[in-house]
């Protein structure tokens, strides 16, 4: 046999004493920060710390444009507490897009699925049942339309792009059915609280932000769950014949993202203090964005929930920015799509200059 | 590598009045030489093409056809070598180049557009048009034309190509040759897909072609069609030129399996554990019966443990769908396959996986590997669930059971962090393999090395194992292989390399048209034997002295 190290593809095996123990991971004591930044292994850390490079610019600008809310921490930290309070629904949606995504789907149906939800909740029938009943209705009705999604993508092999575009209309007309078209005030104080409680100073819809992204981070990156995820989106074929139940897992991630809708749901008609079918609108495309934004790549197999977070944040603060100097809401749309074919760009450029030639 | 046969010459004696009447020939090669990453496809090819002759290339399968043909259609660039066409050295910059130059190749699977008519595929690239405005009724007209030259008045030219019977759709990518005045049609395996009058068809417009003076360069693995269509034969063998210009009538069947047999590199294989348990041993996997319309029928076959079985057929023969459908990644029409005498239910991939059935698969990017993941998340692609407690994976245990069989299989480089796609295709495909060692069930359990294995994957299937894979990794595949085998596993093995099958099967099947036409123990066959059998039974009947 030919005992060839390539010296090209391993750095890291290049030093002398890797004879001994080649096949051990590379010792702690060994840990060198600059070797680590070399690896693909770094690859999304480097590439979130990209977009936390982002965030601290957008706060240059804001410290150039503003000083006066920039530059006092106080007032820095309260303006802080109202982006992230505004990114928490939206950020729940789009971690659940990112397990969609991962997985080489898409789902165009989320911002119908919250309108849904939070209509489906507010009734007064359901109302009359108390917060508990509330909340159960809106988690289980975006779980269940999610749910349908999957069944439809998996076993009805259809596109996920056309079954999550069908349920995206028929859920928004479902919606504005039930409601009739009206405002549904909310009445239960369990719920409005939802949106005016804190804990240590941090407004819940935060913390259950942050819980989610979590709870999410370990479900992609330690469970069995995840593992199936991205090797869906990585090779669908080669998770087949693996013996990995592709239909199945398919069908429970939709449920996942219908089920971060069902909350996100709570979350927008506790903020907004009503169930509405006009909730939600949009909101598929800012999910998708922030996920791309975030790392995650469309093809699947690719992406990681800080790097989605990331994205949320970063469309919030722009957002924000815009706000806080006064200008017109035109602008800040121009920006957000000036921003999302940066991102791509990068990644492609990033992409390309990875792989070498062509198979 | 060791050098090659000496090429034969000298045989030329009908074709050579032609040639010295023609003046120079309409193609001559000269040297080819062509090299993939750790493959050299074409290894010094030559070939010389008159007009209005019909010349035959034979070879194995990897002898560097499909790289000649296009070298050809200007698909790859030669790194060496020169190509004279016209008697003028030519290189093509691309397909673009080889069409307008008139060298027209049809490929197996034709390159026709199925939602496209009849009219719009023959004009496909080039379209008539006046100011940007597709001249539709004069492109009906002149295809209807061009399939009347061709003897096909009878195909309509609105038609649907999707719509056609195969033969009418090889005709129609002919009449495209044709719209581009094409001086040489290079036409691979046309027949593979014709039934038997339909081929008797095709050799009369080939006749009419090569009437007018057009070559044509005809790849088949049918020697009998060679001998009624083919004026002469170029034999390639292992990327170089065995032979050039024989008659293809008079020159004996013997004469030109010699020159397609017989390797000039020399792959090692490991010794065979000898007794396998003798004939009487239980078998482990028993397929009985097995069909799936179209692809194969009524295939009865069975694998002891620790036998290697490998199964020789080419292309198309229903070997690939036939493991598939052995390891539920097809649904079999009809028949069962047993493991150990329990019935696998069909169309079940996990189900497979779970009773001991592995399978790496022909296509290794597409259908095996994650390939921007990591080794290790590779290696334990179908075991992960069963490393991890209570629904949490555990890389740890992932990664050390990855770096024991890294160094088992001595994967090179040795690290199981990187991602996959970064090895060669040796590597990778130790990757594959090393999937199927794994044995998480049992690990804490027995300390004992060898044993391990015994509940975990039970009968391996291989499809084309050395696919892309160098020389040297050939070798070091082939021990992994065995001794797979010898740690009790069944191992049941396609490859289209006959050496291959023969050298380190222990028992041989033999596939042609998706039925089993013979089973003898691989010491018992010989290269020739089985080449007989494979290609159409044709060879040695037809003038076996």
């Amino acid at each position: 046999m030919t005992e060839r190290v390539d010296v090209a593809t391993s750095p890291a095996d290049g030093s002398p004493g890797a004879g001994a123990h080649p096949s051990s991971p590379p010792p702690a004591g060994g840990f060198s920060v600059r070797r680590w930044f070399g690896d693909d292994a770094s690859e999304p850390v480097r590439r979130n710390l990209g977009l936390i490079a982002v965030l601290i610019a957008l706060y240059g600008i804001g410290a150039w444009s503003r000083p006066d809310i920039f530059l006092h921490l106080d007032r820095l930290w309260s303006n802080e507490l109202t982006v992230l309070t505004l990114a928490s629904s939206i950020g729940v949606v789009a971690i659940g897009m990112t397990f969609v995504i991962i997985s080489g789907g898409i789902d165009l149906s989320v911002g119908a699925l919250l309108a849904l939800a939070s209509v489906w909740a507010t009734t007064l029938s359901t109302q009359s049942y108390g917060a508990a009943m509330v909340v159960f209705v809106a988690l289980v009705v975006g779980t269940v339309a999610g749910l349908a999604n999957g069944f439809l993508i998996a076993y009805g092999r259809m596109a996920p792009f056309i079954a999550t575009l069908a349920t995206m209309v028929a859920a928004r007309g479902l919606a504005q059915k039930i409601s009739g078209k009206t405002t549904q005030v909310v009445d239960v104080k369990g719920i409005t609280d939802i949106a005016q409680r804190k804990f240590l100073g941090l407004p819940w819809l935060v913390v259950m932000f942050a819980v989610v992204a979590a709870l999410a981070w370990v479900l992609l990156n330690r469970t069995t769950f995840g593992r199936r995820s991205a090797a869906i989106g990585g090779n669908g074929e080669a998770a087949r014949l693996a013996g990995i139940s592709v239909r199945r897992t398919q069908v429970i991630i939709y449920g996942l993202s219908g089920l971060c809708c069902g909350l996100a749901a709570l979350m927008v008609t506790a903020q907004a203090n009503s169930g509405s079918s006009d909730h939600g609108n949009l909101y598929e495309l800012q999910a998708i964005a922030a996920v791309i934004i975030g790392g995650t790549a469309l093809a699947g197999g690719r992406g990681t929930i800080v790097g989605s977070v990331l994205g949320v944040l970063v469309f919030s603060q722009i957002t924000n920015l815009f706000i806080v100097n006064n200008l017109a809401i035109e602008y800040q749309l121009i920006a957000q799509g000036v921003i999302i074919v940066a991102a791509v760009l990068l990644q492609q450029f990033r992409v390309g200059s990875l792989r070498r030639r062509p198979a | 590598m060791t050098e090659g046969n000496p090429i034969a010459e000298g045989v030329t004696t009908a074709a050579e009045d032609v040639a010295n009447a023609a003046g120079p020939p309409l193609l001559q090669l000269t040297g080819i030489v062509k090299t993939f990453p750790g493959v050299r496809a074409l290894d010094g090819v030559e070939l010389e093409v008159l007009a209005g002759e019909v010349h035959c290339l034979l070879g194995q399968n990897g002898a560097g056809k499909s790289t000649l043909i296009k070298v050809l259609a200007g698909v790859h660039r030669p790194d060496s070598g020169s190509l004279l066409w016209h008697g003028e050295e030519t290189s093509f910059s691309g397909p673009q180049a080889a069409t307008k130059a008139g060298i027209a190749t049809i490929y197996q699977e034709l390159d026709l557009v199925d939602d496209l008519t009849v009219a719009e595929n023959i004009f496909l690239g080039h379209e008539q048009a006046a100011a940007g405005f597709v001249r539709r009724a004069r492109m009906r007209a002149e295809a209807a034309a061009v399939l009347r030259r061709l003897g096909h008045g009878d195909i309509p030219v609105t038609r649907k190509v999707g719509r056609l019977p195969a033969a009418a759709k090889q005709i129609v990518s002919m009449g495209r040759a044709l719209s581009h005045d094409a001086q040489l049609l290079v036409m691979d395996e046309p027949s593979a897909v014709l039934a038997h009058d339909e081929v008797a068809n095709l050799f009369r417009v080939i006749r009419e072609l090569t009437s007018r003076g057009i070559a044509v360069i005809y790849i088949s693995h049918r020697l009998e069609e060679i001998r009624e269509i083919g004026d002469r034969v170029t034999v390639l063998k292992d990327g170089r030129t065995s032979a050039v210009n024989l008659p293809a009538r008079t020159t004996r069947t013997e004469d030109l399996v010699t020159r397609m047999t017989g390797r000039t590199i020399e792959y090692v294989f490991p010794e065979r554990a000898g007794s396998t348990d003798g004939a009487g041993g239980t078998p482990l996997l028993e397929v009985v019966g097995l069909t799936r319309p179209g692809e194969f029928a009524d295939v009865s076959l069975s694998v002891r443990a620790g036998e290697i079985v490998g199964i020789a057929g080419l292309v198309g023969s229903g070997r690939s769908e036939l493991l598939e459908t052995i390891y539920g990644a097809r649904k079999s029409a009809s028949g069962e396959v047993r493991l150990n005498g329990r019935r696998l239910p069909p169309g079940q991939v996990s189900g497979a996986v779970r009773a001991g059935l592995g399978l790496a698969p022909e296509e290794r990017k597409s259908q095996a590997l994650v390939l921007e993941d990591r080794i290790y998340r590779n290696v334990t692609l179908a075991t992960f669930a069963r490393y991890a407690k209570g629904g949490m994976t555990r890389a740890a245990a992932e990664r050390a059971a990855s770096a024991e069989i890294a160094d088992e299989l001595a994967l090179q480089p040795r690290g199981v962090d990187r991602p996959v796609k970064t090895l060669s295709g040796g590597n990778q495909q130790k990757v594959v393999l090393g999937r199927w060692l794994l044995n998480p069930s049992n690990r804490s359990s027995s300390a004992a090395g060898r044993s391990r294995r015994s509940a975990g994957t039970r009968l391996l299937l291989l499809d084309e194992p050395t696919r892309g894979v160098d020389v040297g990794a050939r070798a070091d595949l082939y021990r992994v292989i065995r001794r797979m085998a010898d740690a009790g596993m069944g191992v049941l093995m396609v490859s289209s390399e006959v050496p291959e099958v023969l050298g380190l099967a222990d028992r041989v099947v033999v596939m042609r048209e998706g039925r089993v036409v013979r089973e003898a123990p691989a010491g018992d066959l010989t290269e020739e034997t089985v080449l007989d059998l494979v290609m159409a039974g044709s060879l040695l009947e037809v003038d076996s002295p």
